[in-house]
């Protein structure tokens, strides 16, 4: 396979030389496979959308290279890029009807009229927007804009396909519908995309691999398992998953057969000596502060676990999340029962090795999953 | 509006009708003396009852002017044509000029672009006195006094800045989004500009041609100064009634109508993007 987008080293500042500068995205490396979906997640301001209008071209690149399909494309015109774009605002043509504005993007293309007519209806119906073709984009709902936008930018052949939040404004249903329908189309078409979302239900449904950004720095670029599985740093760790993981900062003791984790004074997690690798025990020994992540799914209530003191318990219609406090801090625990215990409530948490995420307290590295070396 | 009372829509008729008597007074006043003689219109007390009559405007058209002692040539038809050719072509350039330049300033923030913004609308913080002075002096030196090109030239005083900040506010109005979504299916900066920025601009870029249209028909000091005879548009035209004889009441209400009938006309032809243009516009400059 080819990397069909090529991101090196791109950087973008705002306001070069002034106070207000801002270093909106940092030496980003980045490559996309042809055929391949990939997803911008983070939170607001963490250079997602600045990266993707430089790639489009609507904002310069301050440092670096993009290139597409093997051509550099970072002094291009938007035009010359061959790009396709879903905006976030929509941006439809005002003045002409939905049918009007998705055929437009097929303009340049200079098909016949009824492959144009077909290509629109057939985009319409994947979008549910087929009833809504001959009206004006002010006589139509937001949801139904969005869809539009995205049916313009999804009719294109184009080298790459750029979304910007593509269905931010879309019913619950309706996303999970065409999540589905979008994602089978642009496999089949054999198309590129890449798009930014901060929803990573919609990163985790719809994309091949997943760059999680914060602060301008590419955190970690990973399928979706190994993000779950195997997050990079205290950063992805913390942000991929529902309910966030549970952090501790914890100090290592390793004696003959046992390692100990000690979360607070009266708090230790011990397990036996084996469930370490050699390496392992000893980094974590030399380190003089560990964080220890635990996800909510694997914190397993049992009878001889450690004692917690339940303070909150949320039924979500297939799954109950109980917090409970912990060590001087709370951890949260994720059952698929209608359960049980109510405020106030004690229960004992037990932790398996292999649910362990190590990570360095200095510089947030991850250690270690489930007692091997990351 | 349907839960307005009976009586609530009378009082808002009633009101709106004593606005509109106000307001359309002096011009009502006016049209009636244009159709009276100046002996009419002078006597006292004032009357409604006359019988009317267009010799005042036969006598506008016909650049007669005659009073009880003399006659004299009037060029009264003249002036009316040096206000159309100056007020279209100043509002021509300062579209063609200020138009691209508004686009710029709303879409290309540069160093120092509201600096050159600012100075362009300072323009009309200035004495036009204190700025034709001077003009005056250099425009005898290269030849451009008393002559159409200069008058549209200094006209620009009048016309860009209005049409600059009013239609900067509107293109600051299009998402700029929507132009990108443009450039990226294939389209030139310009052709954007011209399919894309210029149409959805388009009511504001009416009300302000209108309103430097306006703006410029009304000036008086710059082609007072600055204009002989065969160059004057009606308003400084208008001296000429002002005669040694006595001032000639019902021709200069005769003249008034025909001068003002042209912006009355426009003003009312486009009065919803008038409105629509100079809310919008300002509120977002």
């Amino acid at each position: 396979m080819t990397a069909q987008l090529h991101l090196n080293s791109i950087n973008k500042r705002y306001n070069p030389g002034t106070d207000h500068e801002v270093h909106a995205v940092q030496d980003l490396d980045l490559e996309v496979e042809r055929g391949e979906i990939v997803a911008l997640l983070g939170s607001s301001g963490c250079g997602k959308t600045s990266t993707l209008r430089m790639i489009a071209g609507f904002e310069e690149v301050s440092a670096g290279e993009v290139s597409i399909d093997g051509r550099r494309i970072d002094r291009l015109a938007p035009a010359k890029r061959g790009v396709a774009m879903a905006f976030e605002g929509y941006s439809l043509y005002p003045p002409l009807s939905i049918r009007e504005n998705i055929a437009f993007a097929l303009k340049s293309e200079k098909l016949p009229q009824s492959d144009v007519d077909n290509r629109v209806e057939q985009i319409a119906a994947l979008l549910e927007i087929s009833d809504i073709l001959d009206k004006r984009p002010n006589a139509i709902s937001g949801g139904q804009q969005q869809r539009a936008s995205l049916g313009r930018a999804l009719i294109r052949r184009a080298d790459l396909h750029v979304l910007d939040e593509p269905m931010g404004q879309l019913e619950p249903q309706l996303r999970a519908i065409l999540r589905g329908r979008i994602k089978h189309y642009i496999k089949e078409h054999e198309l590129t995309a890449i798009l930014v979302t901060h929803d990573q239900t919609e990163a985790n449904a719809l994309a091949d691999r997943i760059a999680v950004m914060e602060g301008g720095i590419l955190q970690q670029f990973d399928t979706p398992e190994n993000l779950k599985n195997r997050p990079a740093n205290i950063f992805t760790g913390a942000f991929i998953g529902e309910p966030p993981m549970n952090l501790f900062s914890a100090v290592a003791g390793v004696s003959d057969d046992q390692v100990e984790l000690r979360l607070s004074a009266d708090t230790a997690l011990r397990y036996p000596v084996t469930a370490f690798s050699e390496e392992l025990r000893q980094r974590i020994q030399h380190d003089n502060g560990i964080m220890i992540g635990i996800r909510p799914h694997s914190v397993q209530l049992t009878e001889e676990g450690l004692p917690a003191e339940v303070f909150a318990n949320q039924w979500l219609g297939d799954q109950t999340h109980i917090a409970a406090r912990f060590a001087g801090a709370s951890i949260v625990s994720v059952v698929h029962d209608l359960a049980l215990p109510r405020p106030g409530d004690q229960i004992n948490v037990s932790i398996a090795a292999a649910d362990l995420h190590i990570f360095d307290t200095k510089s947030g590295d991850a250690l270690s999953h489930g007692g091997n070396l990351a | 509006m349907d839960h307005t009372s009976f009586l609530e829509r009378w009082f808002r008729r009633v009101a709106l009708s004593i606005i509109v008597i106000f307001f359309m007074f002096p011009i009502f006043w006016i049209v009636l003396m244009s159709l009276q003689t100046n002996e009419t219109i002078l006597r006292s007390p004032p009357s409604m009852s006359f019988v009317p009559t267009f010799d005042n405007y036969l006598a506008i058209l016909a650049g007669r002017l005659d009073s009880n002692v003399a006659s004299m040539g009037i060029n009264f038809v003249n002036n009316l044509m040096n206000s159309i050719i100056l007020s279209v072509c100043s509002v021509a350039v300062a579209l063609c000029l200020g138009v691209p330049a508004a686009y710029a300033f709303a879409r290309h923030k540069f160093k120092g672009s509201e600096d050159i913004a600012f100075t362009l609308l300072s323009f009309r913080f200035a004495p036009p006195l204190l700025v034709l002075l001077p003009l005056t002096l250099y425009f005898q030196e290269i030849g451009l006094a008393d002559t159409y090109l200069g008058l549209v030239w200094v006209y620009q005083l009048i016309c860009l800045p209005l049409i600059l900040w009013i239609v900067r506010g509107y293109f600051e109005d299009i998402s700029p989004d929507i132009e990108y979504a443009y450039r990226i299916a294939g389209h030139s900066w310009f052709s954007t500009f011209r399919k894309i920025a210029l149409p959805l601009a388009g009511p504001g870029i009416a009300a302000a041609g209108l309103l430097a249209f306006i703006f410029a028909w009304n000036n008086f000091i710059f082609a007072l100064v600055l204009a002989s005879a065969d160059k004057q548009p009606v308003t400084v035209g208008a001296l000429a009634f002002v005669t040694a004889s006595g001032i000639q009441y019902g021709q200069i209400a005769a003249a008034i109508v025909l001068s003002i009938a042209p912006t009355l006309a426009l003003a009312l032809w486009a009065q919803k993007y008038l409105v629509e243009g100079l809310s919008l516009g300002a509120v977002k400059g």
